[in-house]
């Protein structure tokens, strides 16, 4: 082979960015990611429920939120009827966040995980916790 | 044909996924385990493989593609970036090519006007090549916050930088808009251009529909059939710890994504792809044009047995001497 020093080098390199994340990883645990529900208003609740199915809540609650706010903020729409009928006045801090108000076991166990940081709470007030 | 049957290629990989996954849920091993690690061996292996053979490959003579002010006398100024002659000249030539692909900016097109062939300069293909590369690396960098667990604060810059306009909810990646828009310039100059139709095979048309797919699929996960995002975190993960599972609530979009880019990890090593290992090893970009001051030595030159003038005048020194002719050494 020629220039073989070169070539090594570069394959060396290569191999390393190639495997990168396999290496990151070596001997570490998958985290568990299970969100907390266990808050005074989601316990009250004889049967327990979200604003929606469970399933469609994890992957969509952002996109409803975004629905929510513009309802709101272009719409003057305060209302949501849930797929189920169940009626819910339309807010982040006042609805969700009531039942939800564990927002650091709840909210950012998932986001922390995935790296994402809604910017939300520069405006809205989160809810109150004690514990860390 | 070439572009009728890669389409059809590409039409069948996504819906082989969509079916096996929505029908038998069995396949999710298949298309969630074994394909992703089938598809990492082959890159990686068969990437070395490409990069080693061209490694053996001699080159015969110094060529390197020069376009600026050769070194010369020392009051003519020397373009070192396009005319090197040191290896750090070399290296900076290189990145001007890899980060910003100089030589593409020199592309001209060629008319025919008034009976006459007349040549402009053409930079679109330039700018979108550029476009679409580095929203394809900002993209792929991205990426990596499904691979890690503690996502490095450079990632996160990155996404924030993307998703500057805040615009929904989940934030739009500007990314996203530049790499459909660049992919489909790239193919619609391909069926557009007659010239450019005919020299184009069913190989260019292949790897431009099968990043299309790839992005829009991404795309569509994204923003429009939401899946469990982080079910997808917990099975990227667990096949890059080597515990791979299969977490429920994963929708089929997700493995369409995964396999087609299985597809193109696979396809990469044995395609055209390989030129982002082949660009280092070109020599008419990575040798310097210095063959005017240390000598290029052919290496498929076999040893020719020459006889110099001193070995010559050592066999005839006496002959020499009684005719009367100069010599070197008495
Ligand atoms: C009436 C109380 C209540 C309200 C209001 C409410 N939630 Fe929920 N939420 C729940 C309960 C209870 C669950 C667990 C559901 C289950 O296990 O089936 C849940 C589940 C979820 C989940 C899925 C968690 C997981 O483990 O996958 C998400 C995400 C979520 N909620 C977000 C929201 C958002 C965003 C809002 C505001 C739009 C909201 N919730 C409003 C009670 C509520
Ligand atoms: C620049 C500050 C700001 C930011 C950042 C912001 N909001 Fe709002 N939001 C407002 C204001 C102001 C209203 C109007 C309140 C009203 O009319 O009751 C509002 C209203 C809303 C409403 C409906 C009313 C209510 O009480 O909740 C929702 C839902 C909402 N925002 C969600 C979001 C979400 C989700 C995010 C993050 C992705 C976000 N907002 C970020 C300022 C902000
Ligand atoms: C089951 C895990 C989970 C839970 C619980 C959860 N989220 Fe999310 N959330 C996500 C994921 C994953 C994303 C990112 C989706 C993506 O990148 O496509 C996200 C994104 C968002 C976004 C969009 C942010 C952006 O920058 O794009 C908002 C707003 C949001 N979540 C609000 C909430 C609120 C408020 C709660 C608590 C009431 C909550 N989420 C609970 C998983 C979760
Ligand atoms: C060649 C490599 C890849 C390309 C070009 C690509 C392309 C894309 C694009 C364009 C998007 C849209 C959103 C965004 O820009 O982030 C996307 C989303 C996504 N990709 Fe990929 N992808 C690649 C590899 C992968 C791999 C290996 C996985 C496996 C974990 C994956 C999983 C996902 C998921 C889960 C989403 C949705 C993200 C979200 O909702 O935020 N991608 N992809």
């Amino acid at each position: 082979m020629y220039n073989t020093g070169k070539i090594i080098a570069g394959l060396v390199v290569f191999f390393i960015l190639a495997t990168l994340p396999f290496l990151l990883n070596l001997g570490k645990a998958n985290a568990k990611i299970e969100p907390s529900i266990d808050t005074p208003e989601i316990n009250a609740m004889p049967k327990k429920h979200c604003v929606e199915p469970k399933a469609f809540m994890r992957s969509e609650h952002m996109q409803l939120l975004n629905n929510w706010r513009d309802q709101v903020v272009r719409n003057g729409n305060r209302i949501y009827v849930g797929s189920d009928g169940n009626e819910y006045p339309i807010s982040l801090q006042n609805t969700c966040m009531k039942c939800h108000a564990n927002k650091k076991k709840f909210c950012d166990k998932c986001h922390n995980y995935m790296a994402v940081k809604p910017y939300c709470w520069g405006c809205h007030i989160a809810p109150k916790e004690n514990e860390a | 044909m070439k572009t009728v049957l890669p389409f059809i290629a590409v039409v069948i990989l996504v819906l082989l996924p969509l079916f096996g996954v929505t029908v038998a849920h069995q396949t999710q091993i298949f298309f969630g385990v074994v394909v992703p690690y089938t598809a990492v061996a082959v890159f990686v292996f068969g990437f070395i493989y490409r990069i080693l053979q061209w490694g053996k490959s001699p080159v015969p003579f110094c060529i390197p593609t020069t376009c600026g002010q050769q070194k010369s006398l020392p009051w003519i100024k020397q373009d070192k970036l396009e005319n090197p002659v040191t290896t750090m000249q070399v290296v900076g030539r290189m990145l001007l090519e890899v980060l910003v692909f100089r030589s593409l900016f020199r592309n001209m097109k060629t008319e025919m006007k008034e009976g006459k062939a007349v040549y402009g300069s053409e930079k679109l293909l330039w700018l979108a090549g550029l476009a679409f590369h580095w929203s394809f690396l900002f993209i792929f960098v991205r990426h990596y916050r499904f691979f890690v667990q503690d996502v490095p604060t450079a990632i996160q810059l990155m996404e924030g930088m993307d998703s500057f306009f805040q615009i929904g909810a989940p934030l739009f990646y500007m990314t996203d808009a530049v790499i459909l828009g660049a992919v489909t310039f790239l193919l619609v100059r391909r069926v557009y251009l007659p010239q450019i139709r005919y020299i184009s095979l069913a190989a260019d048309f292949f790897p431009l529909f099968l990043i299309l797919a790839i992005a829009i699929s991404g795309i569509l996960m994204r923003y429009f059939f939401k899946t469990h995002i982080v079910a997808v975190k917990q099975l990227a993960i667990g096949l890059v710890s080597l515990n791979p599972t299969i977490p429920e609530g994963i929708g089929a979009i997700f493995y369409v994504h995964l396999f087609l880019i299985c597809v193109l990890l696979m396809y990469f090593p044995f395609s055209k792809l390989m030129h982002m290992g082949g660009v280092f090893l070109s020599p008419t970009r990575n040798m310097a044009n210095d063959s005017r001051i240390v000598r290029y030595i052919n290496p498929w030159n076999y040893p020719v047995h020459v006889h110099t003038y001193e070995e010559y005048e050592d066999d005839f020194r006496e002959k020499m001497k009684k005719a009367g002719l100069p010599v070197e050494k008495e």
